[in-house]
């Protein structure tokens, strides 16, 4: 695998699909449809042997380095860890199962769709590859347009208001995010006289505490608004209802987890000083997040603003899990992100399959669905379950793995937190009973159709997923131990660094000074 | 071939039974489904059954089996292997599990055969098997918490099986929901055992508890009562009890199969399984005892006055779960699981003999029209009769033996406060034994009272793939009492089988008590039953119009009545007090208010100021696109300045 440049093949190809499909008539659309599809299923394809040759250790793989701006010190460099491994397997295959599901939900402009669609594709494995500051931040905003169109010309009612918030909110991130990469930039100079943006060089990085916790800030605001943790949630349910099934898809699937992987991959290996400062309040917005979602996803009259929210709650564990920065927490976390694009993005899909036939998406318009659509009841009954972290299915294995962890951080936290399992159980059996119990009530139900073999289709790798996931996860946890072992690692040498430096300029030795984290570090030392 | 190394059979063939229903059942013919669903639960409890005999050919210390599949969570030091074990305790579950759970699939053939969805209700039932087994074999804490949650999901699919009744699919969800409130609990101690023991095996867990944990402590009183909670909900004990009447929705074998003989029993599984933990925790035991024992009659007497057969059968399981913590809680593990048995074989029994009541009378559940079905439905009559003598606890009948040990241990028993649990058990025996001869008379004495005359006529007696299954169980709700039998020293075959699981240390002692006094008690609660019986002979056979004539006295007694016919409004309590409240809470101030206005409204407030503001400047308004992009523009330069700023100084 050395001699292929794989990562960028990855990356590009979607590009390529889309400058084919710019020569290709646009009344052409089974064309159109077709090369956009294939794209991404051979995308797809040449991603899986990505997880057989990934060995078992945290160092960068599959890395190519590229000289671009020698005078600033860019590089085009690419490569993965056990990190964001999984977060490019997770993009090629809902990207191509996005793809499959617009067949007859998109009609007009298919063209500039599919193109946006395939540029997205492009941005968003760029990203979760980029180890250089500023690929990674052009990428970043890459991303941001054809999203941004997405919601805006194939979006609903208000999808102007919609997609204008979502770029100002992101852009808002975005900007503080530059300011403190080009801060870092200049500091990284200061320090060797270098110029680089090379991202690995600045994990652990010596930052005064104060610059550290402004710089911290900056991330976090760019980060927490893409997850979207609470109170930065509220351009997603909109973005979510005014979105195309496949944009919602894309938004929460790959999107939201743009903000986590910022945590892991910028925040808490740059700042870890600022990151255990900050664990009791981004915490304490994190379970706020799990109970404060769920409880307004309960109340919601709309499908997919319930799901929207409910993305809220199930984010909230990803940064609970993130910041009780040990083993356990983190790598359940990171399951609960890929759990999370499987589950609410077959979750999405399925209020499209309901939205494509019914042209509505609120709850009191169904009900006795079940009766018209049994295959689809199947589905929608197992990812609901596994929304809602049943055993043996994916969301649980998560799910548990973060309250695990968080119990060693903090027990009150991880009591707090598993409230959130009964009020999944409730705001998803709620709506499931509404939409898919009972008798049917409203006419326009009579003629529902059940699923297609193309929606079949496509929602047969998600639940093929649901389970092997939630029975097998040990060898994707594998695959991620090294670099999560490392990370965990990482934001503890540099406290002990911290104290030791702190004990040396005091001259007090006998002051035992303990950060929250510092707790956590009895873990067993596996790491 | 077939020893205990295929012990993960057992569990794994009902799996595939649901699996091949489920997936295919549509496209398979009746009697193909059929084989699949009760082949697998058949073969299923033939090697169980064989895995005993092996197990008991053992010597006595060595009576435990553990054989490791996969591992299915590792991650740091956390392992949570796939890996099941059988020991007396589970051996003994596994055999009332299948061997029960086989008669109630046979039972279901006949019962569900007019049923559209007959493939779907049997893909749930054997998927239930499996959770079920995978609940009593797996051999760490998180196995049998899939397990557990397994069962509850079934249940919830089996309550919600006619899911076009709205009070069907409320009940599921009910049921799920309470459920998981229990979960909760069971969840928390999982992690808590972990981050003390440094594993969730049991191997590991219950050998060094008590050097790791100090008997009293904070840490083991905490883990036993967070257990606890999930087994309020999982065997519906007080406060979590309401979901188990209202899952009498479900079609009627489920009801014997799930919410009597077996899941609800799980929690029972789980205590007794965890005594090692909970004889380390003296407050537990008294809350466990405590709440048993409160169970029992207040259940008890929630069944007094239901009209409907199946919600009378209902409250009383509850209030006989509540029995079986009872005992737990005065440390007689022995003679929970002794009820445990008992109990599988009497109240599965009066919950087919109800079903095939309701067969019989096309699907009427009132007792109020039924009435002298007692020449027309002679198998049932007898069946029923003696499963309700063996729970009202007449000597020789099962129920008898084992409710006896459990109030002698009661009132023996060395946790405080026993003399009270035992007043209350002794109290419920009778409220137990008039209540289930109210609904003997009123089904099976007197006139048929049925107004349909469509209903009238085709009152029968159940085809035999029915009355079979009823006939094993009556035979065991007679005789199964003499596996315990209390007052011969050392001939308790039960107490032998099991002793091994419950000698950990801190383990009470086994009460002695005098032959006299033993005598006396027993004579005691037989005489209690006996009366119960007595005045339900009275009121419901001798003179059928006095209840009603009391009843319609007003006063007192009707108050009384009213409230033990609306369960003391607890469900009413609890949707004003919590339910309503939570919703109104989150729907009219979180989302409407605190979303929408607040935390939108200033994110808002801030876009038209800066869109105001810059309209202002430019004084050209094209459009919205252009002003938020103007306003996008203008914000990015004002925070970069003040961030700028900011890191400077």
């Amino acid at each position: 695998m050395d001699s292929i440049p794989i990562l960028s093949l990855l990356t590009f190809l979607p590009l390529a699909g889309a400058l084919l499909i710019l020569f290709i008539d646009k009344n052409n659309k089974g064309l159109i449809r077709g090369a956009a599809f294939t794209t991404t299923v051979i995308v797809f394809l040449m991603s899986v042997p990505l997880y057989f040759y990934f060995e078992n250790t945290y160092e960068m793989q599959f890395v190519e380095k590229h000289e671009w701006i020698p005078a600033w010190g860019v590089y085009y460099s690419l490569g993965i860890d056990g990190i964001s491994l999984f977060l490019v397997l997770l993009t090629t295959l809902i990207t191509a199962i996005c793809v499959a599901s617009t067949w007859t939900a998109i009609d007009k402009h298919i063209k500039e769709f599919m193109i946006s669609m395939l540029i997205l594709e492009t941005g968003m494995i760029g990203v979760f590859c980029a180890l250089d500051f500023f690929l990674f931040y052009v990428l970043w905003e890459v991303m941001l347009i054809p999203m941004y169109l997405m919601i805006g010309i194939w979006g609903g009612q208000r999808r102007i208001y919609a997609a204008v918030k979502f770029f100002l909110f992101t852009m808002f991130g975005s900007v503080l995010m530059l300011v403190a990469i080009l801060w870092l930039y200049f500091h990284l100079h200061e320090l060797t006289g270098q110029y680089s943006f090379d991202i690995l060089s600045y994990h652990g990085l010596k930052i005064d505490p104060s610059a550290q916790f402004w710089l911290f800030l900056a991330f976090f605001m760019a980060f927490a608004i893409k997850v979207p943790m609470f109170p930065f949630h509220t351009w997603l349910p909109d973005a979510h209802v005014q979105a195309p099934t496949a944009g919602s898809v894309i938004l929460a699937g790959i999107l939201l987890k743009m903000g986590t992987y910022g945590f892991l991959r910028f925040s808490l290996p740059i700042f870890p000083e600022a990151a255990a400062d900050a664990v009791w309040w981004i915490s304490s917005l994190a379970v706020i997040g799990i109970i404060y979602g769920a409880l307004v996803a309960m109340v919601q009259e709309d499908v997919k603003k319930l799901v929207a929210y409910s993305s809220v709650s199930h984010l909230g564990f990803v940064m609970l899990g993130i910041f009780a920065m040990n083993t356990q927490a983190i790598e359940g976390g990171m399951l609960q992100m890929i759990n999370h694009g499987i589950s609410t993005g077959a979750l999405f899909l399925i209020v499209g399959v309901l939205y494509e036939r019914r042209h509505t998406r609120l709850i009191s318009e169904y009900g006795g669905v079940s009766k018209k659509m049994p295959i689809f009841a199947v589905i929608f009954m197992i990812v609901t379950l596994s929304s809602i972290g049943l055993p043996g299915l994916n969301g649980f294995v998560g799910e548990f793995l973060i309250l695990l962890g968080v119990w060693k951080a903090n027990p009150l936290f991880a009591v707090l937190a598993t409230t959130g399992v009964i009020w999944a159980a409730v705001y998803m059996l709620w709506m499931f009973q509404r939409v898919m119990l009972g008798k049917i009530t409203n006419p326009k139900n009579e003629k529902l159709t059940d699923l297609s073999l193309r929606e079949i289709a496509y929602f047969t790798p998600l639940i093929v997923f649901i389970f092997v996931l939630g029975v097998f996860p040990t060898p994707f946890i594998k695959k991620m131990e090294p670099s999560i072992n490392h990370l965990v690692e990482q934001t503890r040498t540099s406290v002990v660094v911290q104290i030791e430096n702190e004990k040396t300029a005091d001259g007090k030795m006998a002051i035992a000074i303990k950060p929250p984290v510092d707790k956590t570090s009895a873990d067993d030392g596996e790491g | 071939m077939l020893g205990l190394e295929n012990i993960w059979l057992v569990p794994i063939l009902p799996l595939i039974g649901a699996i091949v229903n489920g997936l295919f059942g549509k496209f398979m013919s009746k009697s193909s489904v059929t084989l699949w669903a009760v082949g697998s639960t058949g073969l299923s409890f033939f090697i169980a059954v064989i895995a005993f005999l092996n197990l008991l050919s053992l010597d006595a210390r060595d009576r435990v089996f553990e054989k490791i599949l996969f591992t299915w969570i590792q991650a740091g030091s956390f392992t949570a292997q796939a890996g099941i074990q059988i020991d007396p305790l589970s051996a003994i579950f596994l055999l009332i599990v299948t061997g029960v759970g086989f008669l109630i699939h046979v039972y279901s053939i006949g019962y569900m055969s007019h049923e559209e969805g007959y493939a779907r209700y049997f893909a749930y039932l054997n998927l239930f098997m499996f959770s079920m087994l995978l609940l009593i074999l797996g051999n760490n804490f998180l196995l049998m918490f899939i397990g557990w949650e397994g069962v509850g999901l079934c249940s919830y699919l089996l309550i919600g099986y006619y899911y076009e009744k709205d009070s069907a699919s409320n009940a599921g969800k009910k049921a799920f929901v309470m459920n998981r409130i229990g979960d909760f609990g069971f969840l928390l101690a999982i992690m808590w055992i972990f981050w003390t023991f440094g594993s969730i095996d049991y191997t590991t867990v219950f050998p060094s508890a008590s050097q790791v944990l100090p008997a009293g402590g904070f840490a083991v009183t905490g883990i036993t009562l967070l257990l606890f909670l999930g087994a309020t909900g999982k065997s519906a004990q007080i406060p979590l009890y309401t979901w188990l009447p209202d899952a009498m929705e479900g079609p009627t074998p489920v009801s014997a199969l799930i919410h009597a003989a077996t899941m609800v029993t799980a929690g029972v599984y789980m205590v007794t399984r965890c005594n090692a933990l909970f004889n380390l925790a003296p407050t537990s035991m008294i809350v466990v005892a405590l709440i048993g024992a409160a169970t029992a009659l207040f259940a008890a007497t929630m069944g007094l006055y239901q009209n409907d057969i199946k919600r009378v059968l209902a409250y009383s399981t509850v209030s006989q779960l509540g029995y079986m913590f009872l005992a737990c809680g005065v440390g007689a593990y022995v003679a929970a699981v002794f009820h445990v048995m008992t109990h599988a074989f009497f109240k599965a029994c009066l919950f087919l003999g109800s079903g095939s009541v309701i067969h019989g009378m096309s699907g009427e559940q009132d007792m109020r029209q039924m009435g002298g079905l007692k020449s027309k439905m002679p198998i049932t009559h007898m069946t029923m009769l003696i499963s309700a003598l063996a729970i009202s606890g007449i000597p020789i009948f099962a129920g008898f033996f084992s409710k006896d040990e459990i109030l002698l241990s009661a009132f023996l028993g060395h946790t405080k406060g026993n003399l009270v649990y035992w007043i209350l058990a002794t109290v419920a025996a009778a409220v137990t034994a008039f209540y289930m001869f109210r609904l003997y008379y009123m089904t099976f004495s007197g006139e048929l009272r049925a107004e349909d005359q469509h209903v009238r006529d085709h009152v029968h007696e159940s085809p035999n793939v029915m009355t079979v299954p009823l006939i094993i169980l009556a035979f065991g709700a007679a005789f199964a009492g003499f596996l315990g039998l209390p007052i011969i020293e050392g001939g308790h075959a039960l107490n032998n089988f099991l002793g091994p699981v419950f000698h950990t240390p801190g383990a009470p002692e086994h009460p002695h008590a005098s032959l006299g006094l033993e005598l006396f008690l027993m004579g005691f609660s037989v005489s209690v039953a006996v009366l119960g019986i007595l005045v339900a002979r009275h009121f419901y056979y001798v003179r059928p119009e006095a209840a009603t004539e009391m009843a319609a006295k007003g006063g007192f007694i009707k108050t009384v009545y009213t409230t033990l016919q609306n369960k003391y409004y607890i469900d009413e309590i609890y949707d004003v007090v919590i339910v309503k409240p939570v919703v109104s809470f989150s729907r009219s101030f979180l989302w409407k208010i605190f979303d929408v206005k607040i935390v939108d409204g200033f994110v808002n407030s801030i876009a038209s100021f800066v869109t105001d503001l810059s309209s202002l400047l430019r004084k050209s308004q094209t459009g919205m696109v252009r002003n938020y992009a103007l306003a996008m523009a203008l914000g990015g330069v004002f925070f970069v300045g003040l961030w700028i700023l900011a890191l400077g100084n």
